[in-house]
């Protein structure tokens, strides 16, 4: 689709890591608090984001002994590429449910 | 009045063998059975989507537990060429009743023959998001997401 949030694209495109971008994308949070809310360990949690501030969408800041994540205020193409995700995955769901599944009959007088 | 910036729209394009009306069809009466569901904004799971089939009606998704969370407005319904509809989900991932805070995509399907159809979703006036949390920024003192969309806004300037 657009190539503007092309590196965005590719980063979102794991289930993991567009999960922990939509929960930071709610509030900053700790490698902790993501763990809590998904079903993957600690050090997994690490490991994306590491891949998610490689790729510029996600900054982190030290707060006393905690380390706040969130989303990078620069990476300008993250809202671009996270639309883009949502729209390319959408229509080619689309398209296998078109190609799939002709509606019923009983539809035909909507 | 506005002082932000367009941000280039967002476009994609299917084409899938199957007449137009079908197309149209299954794109917006079947709308929970093709959409994403790992893509909403409730906090229950999704049971469905729907998109009511009529120009002012509603998008909204409906939960497991029955809770609706609506999504936008049809601003546009004819079958079965072009459908218009509002995208008003702020960046804390709720609705935003605001008609000024509304992008808008707008879905066109074209015949290429009798059993082919090409989709074409232009997804548009993000800005208009960016302003609901300019707006937004005043109240709550702003996130990660709400500086991001006015970065956004600056940068979308420098591009042009």
């Amino acid at each position: 689709m657009d190539t503007n949030g092309a590196d965005g694209l590719g980063l979102l495109g794991d289930p993991t890591r567009r999960a922990i971008f939509e929960l930071l994308a709610r509030r900053p949070c700790t490698v902790g608090e993501l763990a809590q809310q998904l079903p993957i360990t600690r050090s997994a949690v690490s490991q994306h984001l590491r891949v998610l501030k490689d790729g510029g969408l996600v900054v982190s800041r030290a707060e006393g002994t905690r380390r706040i994540y969130r989303l990078n205020p620069d990476g300008v193409t993250a809202l671009r590429a996270y639309l883009d995700r949502v729209w390319a995955e959408a229509l080619t769901a689309f398209g296998k449910a078109t190609h799939a599944a002709p509606l019923d009959p009983e539809q035909e007088d909507r | 009045m506005t002082s932000t910036p367009t941000i280039p729209p967002l476009t994609g394009t299917i084409t899938v063998d199957a007449p137009v009306e079908q197309v149209f069809r299954t794109f917006t009466d079947a709308f929970g059975s093709w959409w994403p569901a790992e893509y909403h904004i409730g906090q229950a799971d999704i049971a469905t989507a729907i998109l009511e089939p009529r120009a002012g009606g509603r998008w909204y998704e409906q939960g497991t537990d029955g809770s609706e969370c609506d999504w936008g407005r049809v601003l546009a319904w004819e079958p079965p060429h072009r459908l218009v509809v509002t995208w008003q989900i702020n960046g804390q991932w709720q609705y935003d009743p605001d008609p000024a805070h509304a992008s808008e995509i707008e879905v066109r399907f074209s015949a290429e023959g009798p059993d082919q159809t090409t989709v074409t979703l232009e997804h548009r006036h993000l800005e208009r998001l960016v302003e609901g949390q300019a707006l937004r920024d005043g109240i709550t003192g702003g996130g990660g997401w709400t500086s991001l969309l006015e970065l956004l806004a600056k940068a979308a300037t420098n591009q042009t």
